[in-house]
């Protein structure tokens, strides 16, 4: 337990109005989107302003309690779980955009800015911030820093890494840590902004991000392609990349979600397809109808049977509509959906398509498959009911099959959900115990009492 | 009280629509509450956990979970978002009933929701009584609205800008009408609503002279009573099945075509809310209450679906009056209804219909959640508030006396100069005189 001291200093630090300590306030902050068992943290705080936060931080490491920060808790790895004896820090009322700068490309924000509004933000100066992951709505750009979050734009514009210029973040004693600049170049003192982004809270507490903008991208098309063998849509992929073309999204949907998605929007999709290529291109309008035709002459080449290209900006909106209600009409079908994302070097997605296929029958489990063909990381999606102990323990076991296929085949356990704690025991398989162990000590020498998050990315250090 | 085990069990009830909930946590982007207070509790996600902790037993006191599931608009627009398909305002509902039942409703929810509401000529007397002596207490606050503030400081009213009750109710310019279907070969039931019957009187007149002018027979009874949503969101199923009782005595089904009310949330209660509450029942009441729901529709929605208009857009004349329009929630997320309103305020040539910024965001009325959370309330209001002001209209319209309401209170204490009418009166002045 949390002594009165202590939640006596957590007031004085952020106001009293900003302690939860009640159980039903505290009680929705036990879990994250992740399936996994809830914990109950002792308090919940929120910081109204940076200097506050600092000071929240530098009061857990005083008195060794554990500190889980939290921006939308959309976290899929439960890297927002909580430590029962510890304190959720919410980061959603530092939720300025600092600055936006079209001269320079770059804009300074605070950790609880969300995603889609910053992204917007930018648009409205004529500036891109590419990266999009599914939860962009309600998302914060501090846990997409965190998490090193993707999205759908990853094949040609990177991920949330590729973005973030510098950061300033506190220390596990409360001190303010600064890296990077306002600069393209900059060589001053290790990278620390690269050791913090995907570190999930456990070796810093990030208040200041700068972030990379690019500008918008003059034109964008985009297209549908349907297949009636995963192979043909797999090969198409491999050849629009070797063709050293380079699209924005390239997503694929395999039959069952097709089927899922048809049935649930009845959007026109055609529901005997084996897969469905999603398509978009974009830049300058020359290079973008260039490579346009050339994807196009690439998918009927290698079999697509339909091809449906955007027009207007509404048929856009149609071809990403598909995409866009994959998961909602998967989720739909059964209480709990377990959304995977092993991912693997691209040339391999007809085997990794195939390998889970198998893994669906031979678990004897429903599993749907969509998600980002063009860098790899698919989306095997296992519906199912979490009150089912037998299922479920198919489940795990289907899991853990996944990963030892995709890292067969030289891929990796995540490609953007984290690994949090769902992922933690596997870490070895992948990498080494030297690794693990190397990153266990930069973890013991910043955080030398174990309070930053915890038992993530690493396990219990 | 029973015992927490008893609780437990009641809300294991609800698991199979609990379960659905995947922890996604996209309620967060459209959460009216969420928006002002960043608070997990406030946010469908949350409430969904708690509700799930209970039936875990995870709580040693109910109360906590109960006052949180009430701070909430029941707005829907966390369903209406929701990509599981979790049907939140249900589960609610059931929830708020079951808490209610469990920890008993308070003595002043309980005179005035059983001694009140749920006896519909007491409940006209207690209004007209007090339609006598609101000047009183109220002095004017905005011209152009119509708006009175209390004189003196009232616990009553609080800080609040009212839109007065009517001198003279509908009920009492016109108690009962029936006539026939003329060449539109339809007739309707009409339903008033209280607060349209109460406070905005001239939007029951303006609904029957569209429906006159179109040749649409009604049937309109005496004595009607509210809708229950007062009831029903109170978790108060005694008063709640009384008052759908009562209208189902009022409103025979079979002698009207369709049921229209121009009041969005009655629409939604009807039609959403009684199937829900009655689902379980088994009783010969729960297919008379499937019969009259489904006969129900909102009053524009009846115009253009159902009567088949084909409103042509109109040019706006030269001095036409800059419109805009607020989607009420119990209309566009409950039941879809959105374009309809539009079409039929582009077809007036007196008006120019400009949108604002997210007209579907909440008013942040919640019916008697304004009374309970009224800072909370306010706030998301003056959100609201500024989307209007924004667009530069002089009249603000909606499809819901309740959002008119918050309208009046927010635009009188933000001194704007904007008529808050709804869209059926807009279009009633431009069929003539």
């Amino acid at each position: 337990m949390i002594s009165a001291s202590f939640v006596n200093a957590l007031m004085e630090a952020v106001g009293k109005d900003n302690v939860f300590l009640d159980e039903a306030d505290r009680a929705v902050y036990a879990y994250d989107a992740a399936v996994l068992d809830a914990v109950v943290p002792a308090a919940v705080v929120r910081p109204l302003t940076a200097e506050s936060l600092g000071h929240v931080v530098r009061l857990c490491h005083e008195n060794a309690v554990p500190l889980t920060v939290r921006g939308a808790g959309t976290n899929l790895s439960g890297g927002t779980i909580p430590k029962a004896q510890g304190v959720v820090v919410l980061t959603n009322a530092l939720n300025r955009i600092l600055e936006i700068n079209a001269e320079d490309l770059y804009a300074v924000v605070e950790p609880g800015v969300i995603t889609a509004k910053f992204a917007a933000a930018a648009e409205a100066r004529g500036l891109f911030y590419p990266p999009d992951p599914g939860s962009q709505a309600v998302s914060t750009l501090g846990g997409n820093v965190a998490e090193n979050a993707g999205g759908l734009r990853g094949l040609k514009y990177g991920v949330t890494r590729d973005y973030v210029m510098g950061l300033e973040f506190f220390d596990v004693e409360g001190n303010v840590v600064k890296t990077g600049a306002r600069t393209v170049k900059c060589v001053t003192g290790y990278n620390l902004a690269s050791l913090l982004v995907g570190s999930e809270g456990t070796l810093g507490v990030i208040f200041k991000i700068l972030l990379k903008l690019i500008p918008q991208p003059q034109h964008r098309k985009s297209m549908m392609a349907v297949f009636d063998a995963v192979s043909g849509a797999s090969q198409t992929v491999a050849t629009i990349i070797a063709e050293k073309i380079v699209p924005a999204t390239l997503e694929f949907l395999d039959n069952f979600t097709i089927r899922a998605v048809e049935s649930f929007s009845r959007a026109g999709l055609p529901t005997d397809a084996a897969a469905l290529l999603l398509i978009e291109v974009d830049g300058h309008p020359a290079q973008v109808e260039e490579d346009a035709a050339k994807v196009e002459a690439i998918c009927r080449k290698l079999g697509a049977q339909r091809l449906r290209v955007a027009q207007t900006p509404q048929e856009r909106d149609k071809v990403w509509e598909a995409r866009r209600a994959a998961l909602s009409a998967l989720a739909k079908l059964k209480p709990t959906v377990v959304l995977e994302d092993a991912t693997v070097p691209r040339s391999r997605i007809p085997d990794m398509v195939q390998a889970i296929q198998d893994i669906a029958a031979k678990y004897n489990l429903t599993i749907g498959t969509f998600g980002h063909a063009g860098d790899g990381n698919l989306h095997p999606t296992i519906l199912t009911d979490r009150r089912n102990s037998e299922e479920w323990h198919r489940v795990e076991r289907a899991v853990e099959e996944i990963f030892d296929r995709a890292l067969a085949m030289g891929g990796t356990l995540s490609g953007e959900h984290g690994i949090g704690l769902a992922k933690a025991p596997f870490m070895e398989k992948e990498t080494t115990r030297a690794t693990l162990e190397y990153a266990r000590r930069i973890k013991r020498a910043l955080d030398p009492k174990n309070i930053l998050n915890p038992g993530k990315v690493i396990g219990e250090a | 009280m029973a015992g927490m085990k008893d609780l437990a069990r009641l809300v294991r009830e609800l698991e199979d629509q609990m379960v659905v909930c995947m922890r996604c946590g996209m309620c967060q982007a459209v959460c009216p509450l969420y928006a002002e207070t960043g608070r997990e509790a406030d946010v469908a996600r949350g409430k969904l956990a708690l509700l799930e902790g209970l039936s875990k037993e995870m709580f040693r006191d109910p109360k906590g979970v109960s006052e949180r599931l009430n701070r909430c608009l029941l707005c829907g627009s966390c369903a209406a978002n929701c990509p599981s398909g979790v049907k939140v305002l249900d589960i609610f509902l059931k929830a708020r009933a079951i808490l209610a039942g469990y920890m008993g409703l308070s003595p002043v929810k309980k005179l005035i929701l059983r001694g009140i509401l749920a006896n519909p000529a007491f409940f006209d007397k207690v209004t007209e009584w007090a339609a006598r002596f609101q000047d009183l207490f109220t002095e004017p606050a905005n011209e152009v609205l119509g708006t009175s503030c209390a004189r003196f400081t009232t616990p009553l009213l609080g800080d609040r800008h009212i839109k007065p009750l009517a001198l003279k109710p509908f009920h009492a310019e016109l108690p009962a009408l029936e006539t026939p279907p003329g060449t539109s070969g339809i007739k309707v039931g009409f339903f008033v609503g209280c607060l349209i019957d109460k406070i905005f009187p001239s939007v029951a007149r303006a609904t029957l002279k569209v429906l006159r002018s179109h040749e649409v027979g009604v049937y309109l009874p005496d004595n009607q009573a509210c809708c229950g949503i007062p009831a029903a969101s109170s978790g108060d199923m005694t008063a709640f099945k009384k008052l759908v009782r009562h209208n189902l005595d009022r409103f025979p089904v079979d002698r009207f075509d369709v049921l229209v009310t121009s009041c969005a949330t009655c629409t939604s209660t009807i039609r959403k809310v009684w199937p829900v509450l009655f689902s379980d029942d088994g009783s010969p009441m729960g297919e008379r209450v499937r019969r009259l729901s489904e006969k129900t529709m909102d009053i524009h929605e009846f115009l253009i679906r159902r009567l088949g208009l084909h409103p042509v857009e109109a040019v706006p004349s030269s001095d036409a009056v800059a419109v805009t329009y607020h989607d009420p929630c119990h209309l566009k997320k409950s039941l879809g209804v959105f374009e309809e309103p539009r079409r039929l305020l582009k077809s007036c040539s007196g008006i120019r219909l400009v949108e604002m910024a997210q007209s579907d965001w909440c008013c942040g009325l919640g019916g008697s959640f304004s009374l309970e959370h009224y800072d909370l309330s306010s706030r998301v209001g003056r959100r609201k508030r500024d989307m209007v002001a924004a667009t530069g209209a002089h009249i603000l319209t909606t499809g819901c006396p309740a959002c008119m309401i918050q309208f009046h209170d927010r635009l009188s204490q933000a001194g704007d100069a904007v008529q808050v009418r709804h869209a059926i009166e807009i279009y009633a002045e431009s069929l003539g005189p």
